[in-house]
């Protein structure tokens, strides 16, 4: 293990090790736009999982292979179709799904490869986003929304709102969600989707297949226990 | 060119399996002969196996000098101590594969008693039988597990065939720069070859061992033919663009039609001309054959996924972005099919303008790729780190 590289748990970035956290030990897990592969590292040294990674940036590809981990060059718009059905128990997808050409289409593909689906995005929901939308009239430059519009890969942005809607209409249930600033405080706001829709700098779901819970409706209240 | 002697039978290791093997094709070999060559140390656990599979006109002298050419081993700057396939901590073994030309046996080896070499007669084999012939060859080292299987090209075909064929003997698979199935294009390119070596007089209906004379410029054409294809059209222009060999020296002298005239027609000739004193023509036709036989999927009922099926093998994937021979799409079904199958798969398109032949040379982010990699199945296979 000499040349490998091991890193460690408390340099996770945030909205990764709140995803960590909703993901059992032993299980096989796909993080789908996985970089280096930090995540499914941790994943495999902390937790004992079967973790396997795809990305589309071949620097990226090339450094996580060359530490040791099993990630494949891949999109996730074109590549999820060639997995069969049941073959995870997570598919993870962290601060991807707002850049994909077809979230919807990404999203039924998780859920279809995996039993459960992890999503993480950064909420365009935010007040710091709206006000600045509303002040200035021009396309928001924040922390998390930081490349201008004309240059962005960030070509789908939704709120924390828009994506329980979406949830509801796909029919997921919602097993676990929660809202955190950039540095990962979960304050007591989480609690509530209208105040976290309105606070959270990024939100992470844990969905189910089918739903044999409805999903929460946004404004219903009860957030998550967290991780 | 003409007066290039025919192969000298060299002494090579290795083993002989005096009950011969059955080929695919229904004919059988009363006799086995592999030839291999290995480099470091068999662990006691017998677990540390790495089985080097070599391309077409590769041989088993991987990271040693040829015995022939004097030149280092294909893939000294791969294999070796302290190298991404590290002979300090991994047993290397490299077998010359059946059919080939340098101690295995192939058309040139002896078919009876009588000192009949087989020559055209020699049975047309596959990837399958080479595989087998090597798997022959892993059970006789009382080897029950590769660590792992690697190769590229048609050593990268190898290590598919081997992944499909031995799934439980196999803990991970290297296919480099290759494809599942032989391309038209790519069958295209070799019967060039093929037909170059039968339309030199020399070849004599391919019983040319029976004087002493070899096909030498057909088979310097089929080299010079594939050797452009393993190359880019970036890496001819850097090598060589349009420079000219020899300028006329004086305004009187004309340019000739005939002689060398860019640097890269003398390149090619250098390349055909070296080729031929280390290989046997009926060899070439063979193993060519075997690369075009080639076609996992169509084993399979079509589906490539179905030869992978439940497999618990890692694979690594590699392609080059400049490789138009094996192009990267090619390498991209195969992870796509081990997708379906479930299998875990790496999969890296390295940049190069090196063309095929870049898995054989100096690409830092190939061998980083190639160690990493290895390293991390070491970890899972329970391999103890080397200190």
């Amino acid at each position: 293990m000499t040349d490998q590289v091991r890193f460690l748990a408390k340099n996770l970035r945030v909205d990764l090790r709140l995803i960590a956290g909703m993901i059992e030990p032993s299980t096989r897990v796909l993080d789908i736009g996985c970089g280096d592969g930090t995540l499914i590292d941790e994943l495999f040294t902390t937790k004992g999982c079967d973790a396997r990674g795809i990305e589309i940036d071949m620097a990226e590809v090339t450094r996580a292979v060359a530490h040791g981990l099993p990630v494949m060059h891949g999109d996730a718009d074109s590549d999820l179709a060639h997995y069969p059905d049941d073959a995870f128990d997570y598919v993870v997808l962290s601060r991807t799904l707002q850049a994909v050409e077809r979230p919807r289409e990404v999203l039924r593909q998780m859920l279809r490869i995996g039993t459960r689906a992890v999503v993480s995005f950064p909420n365009f929901g935010h007040w710091l986003v709206r006000w600045q939308l509303l002040r200035r009239g021009r396309m928001p430059m924040t922390a998390t929304w930081d490349r201008m519009w004309y240059e962005t890969p960030n070509i789908h942005p939704c709120t924390i709102h828009d994506f329980f809607d979406l949830c509801a209409v796909e029919g997921y249930a919602v097993e676990r969600w929660l809202a955190a600033d950039e540095a990962g405080r979960r304050a007591p706001w989480r609690r509530f989707p209208r105040l976290a829709n309105l606070f959270g700098e990024q939100a992470v779901f844990l969905l189910r297949r089918g739903a044999m819970l409805p999903p929460r409706p946004p404004g219903a209240g009860g957030g998550s226990s967290g991780g | 060119m003409d007066q290039t002697a025919p192969l000298a039978d060299l002494p090579h290791q290795h083993v002989l399996f005096a009950d011969g093997m059955a080929l695919e094709c229904g004919a059988s070999l009363p006799e086995l002969a592999v030839a291999y060559r290995t480099y470091g140390a068999l662990n006691a656990e017998r677990s540390n196996a790495v089985l080097v599979c070599h391309a077409l006109t590769g041989d088993q002298y991987v990271a040693e000098p040829h015995p022939i050419t004097g030149k280092d081993g294909w893939w000294d700057a791969v294999v070796g101590p302290g190298r991404p396939i590290d002979t300090g901590r991994y047993f290397v073994i490299c077998a010359n594969v059946l059919g080939g030309c340098m101690g295995s046996t192939g058309p040139r080896s002896l078919r009876d008693a009588a000192g009949t070499r087989w020559g055209t007669d020699f049975p047309p084999v596959t990837i399958r039988d080479m595989v087998r012939a090597q798997k022959r060859l892993i059970d006789h080292l009382g080897i029950s597990r590769l660590f792992a299987v690697i190769g590229g090209s048609m050593g990268g075909m190898q290590a598919l065939q081997w992944a499909a064929d031995y799934p439980d003997a196999v803990f991970a698979a290297l296919p480099i720069a290759t494809a599942a199935y032989h391309s038209a294009q790519n069958i295209a390119f070799h019967e060039v070859g093929r037909q170059a070596i039968f339309a030199d007089p020399d070849w004599q209906g391919g019983r040319y061992w029976q004087t002493e004379r070899i096909p030498a410029r057909g088979l310097a054409v089929a080299r010079m033919c594939a050797h452009i294809t393993y190359l880019s059209e970036e890496a001819l222009a850097r090598k060589f663009g349009r420079r000219l060999q020899d300028a006329p020296k004086s305004a009187g002298e004309a340019i000739s039609l005939f002689g060398d005239m860019f640097e890269v027609e003398s390149y090619l000739h250098h390349q055909g001309s070296t080729f031929v004193r280390r290989f046997d023509a009926n060899s070439y036709l063979t193993i060519t054959r075997a690369m075009d036989y080639f076609d996992l999927a169509a084993d399979h009922g079509g589906d490539l996924a179905t030869a992978f099926r439940g497999t618990t093998t890692r694979f690594l994937l590699v392609s080059f972005t400049s490789d138009w021979l094996f192009p990267t799409a090619e390498s991209r079904a195969i992870a796509r099919a081990l997708n379906r199958a479930g299998a875990n798969v790496s999969f890296v398109e390295i940049p190069s303008d090196k063309g095929h032949d870049a898995f054989l040379l100096d690409e830092p982010d190939f061998h980083r790729t190639l160690a990493g990699f290895l390293s991390g199945c070491a970890a899972r296979a329970g391999l103890a780190a080397h200190d």
